[in-house]
Order: C-alpha cells, then sequence, then structure tokens
C-alpha cells in the first residue's frame, strides 16, 4: 500500500519528464502530435542535433560554463573566507552583518533589479559574460556565508586551539585546519553554487541579449519554434542534462544541502 | 514556480536567524571565538560586491520609485503616487490576487498532501527510499525553464493532458486554445505545474521530519489507544513543526516572487489572465517603460515578502510555544 502510494507521487513526479523526452524523439513538422503516452513511430535522434543548431545552443552553453566557472570558485572563496570570520571571530558589528546578509536571502531581486540594469549599463556590462558572474556571485555569497559560518562553527574548540599553540595564525587556520574540516560543507555549497547558477533565469533575461545562457536560450527558442514540440521538447532536454549529469553525481549534497538546513532544528 | 533552492535556503535561514536572534537578545549568547579587528579583511570583498549589487540597488530603487519616469527623457517627481497605485491600479491588485489563488496550488495543497502521505508512511519503515527521493527530488533540481517549457506541452491542445480526457470520453472539457491559453484554466494550469514543483520537496522533507520522531512517542500514543487520526494530531503534527514553519515561510516567499514560469508558459495571459507582481515588475521595466512604476512594484513586493515572511515566522513560533 504504502509503496504503491509512493509509486504513484514518483510517477506523477516523473512522467512529464519521460514525457518530454520522449515527444523530442518524435519526427518533427505538423501532422505529428506526440500524445505522450507512446513510443514514437521512430527514433528521431537527429532532432537532437537539429534543435542543438537551431536553438544556437553551443553558444549558450558556452556563456553558461564560463559564468559557472568564474561564479562558483569565487561565491566559494568569498563565504568561505567571511563565514570563517563570523564563526570564528568576535567584532563590533558582527551581528548587524551577518544580519545584513540574511537580509539578501529574501530580498526579491525584483526589488534591486531596475536600478541595477542602468548600473550595469553605466559600467558598460551590459550583454556581457562579467554583468552575470559579479551579479550572480553578489547574491550567492548570502547564503554561502550562512553556510560556511554553521559548518565553520560545528568545529571543535580543540582544533582552533591545537592550531593556535603550534603558532598558525588565523589565516593559517583557515587553510590548514578548518578547510580540511569544512571539506563536505564546502563541496555542497559548490554544488549548490553551480545549480544556482545553472538555472538562472531572470538575471540572464534581464541582462544578455547575444550572451543568453542555456536556459534564456532554451525560453527564447521555445518562444520561436512554438509549433514544433519535438524539437522544444529535445531544447528542453539539452537544458536538463547537465544539472540532471551533476544532480546524479552529488545526490548526497544536493539533499544535504536543500534538506540539512531544514532538518537540524 | 517550483521552490528554487536558493529560496528554499533563504526561507531556512530565516527562521533560524529569527530563533537565534530572539534567543540571544534575552540570554545575551555568548559569541564564538576571540576579539579580533582582522575579521574586517575577511568580510570585506564578500560586504563590498554584496552590497553594491544589493544593498546600493535598494536605496537606488527606492528613489527611482518616487519619479513617473520612462527610463530615457528625464523623470517626473511623483512623490507616492506609484506606491498609492498598489490600491487604484487595477492590474497591480489583480497580480496580487493571482498570487493569493497560486498560493493554494503553491503552498496549501502542497503541505497537506505532503502531510497527508508522510502520516501515512510513518507507521513502516520504507525500504528503496533513497530512490523514490531521487525521483521526488527531481523537478526541484531541473531548470525551471525546462520543466515549464515540458508543461507547456503538457497543457497543449494536443497534449497529453488533453489526449487522456478525451481517451476516457472528457473530450468536451479540452479547452479550444489549449489550457494555457484559455481564461478559466490558464492559472490553476501553472498552479498545478507550481504544485508539481513543490509537491517532492513537502513530502521528502516530512518524511525526514518524521523519522526524527521517537519510536516511543507513536507506541505510547498507541498504548493510550489513538486511532491513527488521533497519532497524526498528537505526534505526527507537532513533530513535524519546524519542517511546516520552514515549508510555509519559503512556499510563500516562493510564489510572491513567481517569474519564470509564468515568462515561459503564459507571458501573463490570456489577456493579463496569468500576470503576477513579479512579471509586472518586468513588463513595466522592460516593454512600457514605466520605470518608476516597476520600482515601487519591486519594493512593494519586497516589503510584503518581509511582512507574509515575519507574519508566518509569529504564527508558527506562537503555535510552538503552545
Amino acid at each position: 500500500m504504502n509503496y504503491v502510494l509512493l509509486t504513484i507521487c514518483a510517477i506523477v513526479a516523473i512522467y512529464p519528464l519521460v514525457g518530454v523526452f520522449l515527444a523530442s524523439l518524435y519526427p518533427t513538422g505538423p501532422g505529428s502530435s506526440p500524445s505522450g503516452f507512446a513510443l514514437p513511430p521512430t527514433f528521431e535522434w537527429h532532432n537532437y542535433v537539429t534543435a542543438w543548431e537551431q536553438g544556437k545552443f553551443a553558444s549558450s552553453f558556452q556563456t553558461s560554463f564560463i559564468v559557472a566557472a568564474a561564479m562558483v570558485p569565487a561565491s566559494v572563496l568569498l563565504s568561505v573566507v567571511a563565514g570563517y570570520a563570523f564563526a570564528t571571530m568576535r567584532f563590533r558589528g558582527s551581528q548587524l552583518i551577518f544580519w545584513l546578509f540574511i537580509l539578501g536571502l529574501i530580498i526579491p531581486t525584483e526589488a534591486t533589479i531596475v536600478p541595477l540594469y542602468y548600473d550595469v549599463r553605466a559600467m558598460g556590462l551590459l550583454d556581457t559574460y562579467w554583468a552575470l558572474i559579479i551579479l550572480e556571485t553578489s547574491g550567492e555569497v548570502a547564503f554561502g556565508i550562512f553556510w560556511m559560518r554553521a559548518a565553520f562553527m560545528a568545529a571543535p574548540k580543540s582544533l582552533l586551539e591545537a592550531a593556535r599553540i603550534d603558532g598558525a595564525n588565523s589565516w593559517q587556520t583557515l587553510w590548514r585546519v578548518m578547510v580540511p574540516f569544512a571539506r563536505p560543507a564546502i563541496l555542497t555549497l559548490t554544488v549548490l553554487c553551480f545549480a544556482d547558477s545553472w538555472n538562472e533565469f531572470f538575471l540572464a533575461l534581464v541582462f544578455t541579449i547575444n550572451h543568453m545562457t542555456a536556459p534564456a536560450g532554451l525560453a527564447s527558442f521555445s518562444g520561436r519554434y512554438t509549433q514544433d514540440v519535438a524539437l522544444v521538447s529535445a531544447g528542453a532536454v539539452i537544458v536538463a542534462i547537465p544539472i540532471l549529469i551533476v544532480f546524479i553525481f552529488f545526490q548526497r549534497e544536493f539533499l544535504r544541502g536543500i534538506l540539512t538546513g531544514a532538518v537540524k532544528g | 514556480m517550483e521552490i528554487r533552492p536558493e529560496v528554499v535556503r533563504g526561507a531556512v535561514a530565516s527562521v533560524d536567524a529569527r530563533r537565534r536572534w530572539t534567543r540571544g537578545s534575552r540570554k545575551q549568547e555568548r559569541l564564538p571565538g576571540e576579539a579580533r579587528r582582522i575579521a574586517y579583511l575577511y568580510i570585506a570583498p564578500a560586504f563590498i560586491l554584496y552590497a553594491a549589487f544589493n544593498l546600493v540597488p535598494l536605496v537606488q530603487g527606492v528613489n527611482i520609485s518616487f519619479y513617473n519616469w520612462d527610463g530615457i527623457t528625464p523623470g517626473t517627481w511623483a512623490g507616492l503616487s506609484n506606491y498609492t497605485d498598489f490600491f487604484t491600479d487595477p492590474l497591480i491588485r489583480e497580480g496580487y490576487v493571482h498570487v493569493l489563488q497560486l498560493m493554494l496550488f503553491y503552498a496549501f495543497l502542497p503541505i497537506v498532501l505532503g502531510l497527508f502521505l508522510a502520516a501515512l508512511l510513518s507507521r513502516i519503515r520504507i525500504r528503496g527510499l533513497t530512490a523514490f527521493r531521487l525521483v521526488l527530488f527531481l523537478p526541484l533540481v531541473i531548470t525551471d525553464v525546462a520543466t515549464a517549457v515540458a508543461w507547456t506541452w503538457v497543457y497543449d491542445v494536443d497534449g497529453p493532458l488533453s489526449t487522456f480526457l478525451r481517451a476516457v470520453g472528457l473530450g468536451r472539457l479540452v479547452p479550444a486554445q489549449g489550457w494555457l491559453g484559455s481564461f478559466n484554466t490558464a492559472l490553476p494550469a501553472v498552479g498545478v505545474f507550481g504544485l508539481w514543483g513543490a509537491f517532492g520537496f513537502c513530502l521528502i522533507l516530512f518524511l525526514a521530519g518524521v523519522m526524527k520522531i521517537p519510536a516511543s512517542l507513536y507506541e505510547a500514543a498507541r498504548v493510550d489507544g489513538a486511532n491513527a487520526i488521533h497519532e497524526f494530531f498528537a505526534v505526527t503534527l507537532p513533530g513535524l513543526r519546524y519542517e511546516l514553519q520552514v515549508v510555509l515561510v519559503l512556499s510563500l516567499i516562493d510564489t510572491l516572487g513567481t517569474f519564470d514560469e509564468i515568462y515561459v508558459m503564459t507571458s501573463g495571459g490570456p489577456g493579463t489572465a496569468t500576470s503576477v507582481p513579479a512579471y509586472l515588475v518586468w513588463r513595466r521595466m522592460f516593454q512600457t517603460s514605466q520605470v518608476g512604476s516597476a520600482a515601487a512594484l519591486g519594493i512593494t513586493l519586497m516589503l510584503i515578502i518581509f511582512a507574509v515572511t515575519y507574519v508566518a515566522n509569529r504564527l508558527m513560533d506562537r503555535w510552538g510555544d503552545e
């Protein structure tokens, strides 16, 4: 009974995804409308090549990967360093500054997007990788600091004391003692940063025209090819594949990242 | 659409920080570590970046919101009129009404269904839970633009939903414009998509919470002769208090900020049948050149999110203290 229920839930969760995959293999053009319940008459793997070219995914994947390749290390590094200070040091204003960061977790992008657009334009960064790298990183550190602070606070006091007795200064303590200790948390943060960067849509929509990210490229592609279900479906699968691969390899990190904060109570 | 991980984490953090703050202010909680001014050096890079692109624009946004501005010619002072539009502009009011309706699908239904299933499943140990978790998590993890594209097809007039209804003889229910193209069904259709995205997360979170409830509590309830319903209200529901608070806060925040799926699936249409505040911000900023109004809408949306977060947290805290 329980398994029946869980299986029904799982089918509902996965059906649209499997359905869209099957639809992506249907013959294209008018007269073929994938119903979603049957295997395609012929497996048109070539749809993926067509979608890749028509949707200009080579360009949008390039943007997404470049942005992620810069944004992920930057976010993680800034978060580790600042989170370390919040976790192990006492200084005037620490509560206020930490609270300002926390605020960033609930400030919607919509509240800042209007002035941001003119700021970015004034800096001459419209439609550049830099705009996305900077804006995504500046948003991500709010969570990253919250996350790393908690991870570093879990370190036993004896670790810090041992480092001090060895004569290590705070910078050395961070890299030789605390970072190795917090490696699982850092890995989780890295995975979540990548997911956030890959999935980011609103910023890409506002700030890029020719340098679209993968989700923005997909949105534009699906807008132009509304009649061609198979091709648009192939595009959706193409955009989902990288995050799917990361999810499969780092499922434990995903689960921990999204659930532990909530579950530790 | 679905709950974006960073929003999940934001809500978690807001709940968590609130607790720490209230506790800290009462008991003067000892701060960790030693006194060091060097801390500012560690924090400066992150803070400067964060402040420059989050806090500063917030102030600039408030400034812009006091003007009528088309984004090109010099703006004229508008006072609070962009804010009082909240009460008089039917498009804005409509956007918030839509968001309220979406909350049914994005917050209420996933929580109720998740609780119901978690309660049913709480009485036994489940094997293969990891595999179920993976599958239930997919809607949350996959790029929401991609899942929105998938659902656009599901709702197509020739798509799976319509095909299914025709096959079981309910073809007359299928709207001629497709589910997303019809005034009556577009908003609920977006809602069901949100339900699909949020449900698995709720269930997984609640199941994880149920497993932390000591088995002895259930045994005690059973010794007292509690039936399944008593057991749910006496043991399971109180045991899931913290999870409920997190899910409630984050799903409300998430609903208020709904944008991606609206942009991809309906563009706010048909007409304005699925227009929401975040979509209005984008539209007024980039399509109708009402930049001052867009800024005011963004600030208003933020204030409403703060208020909702605060009220939801307070309500849940009070419930827990009883």
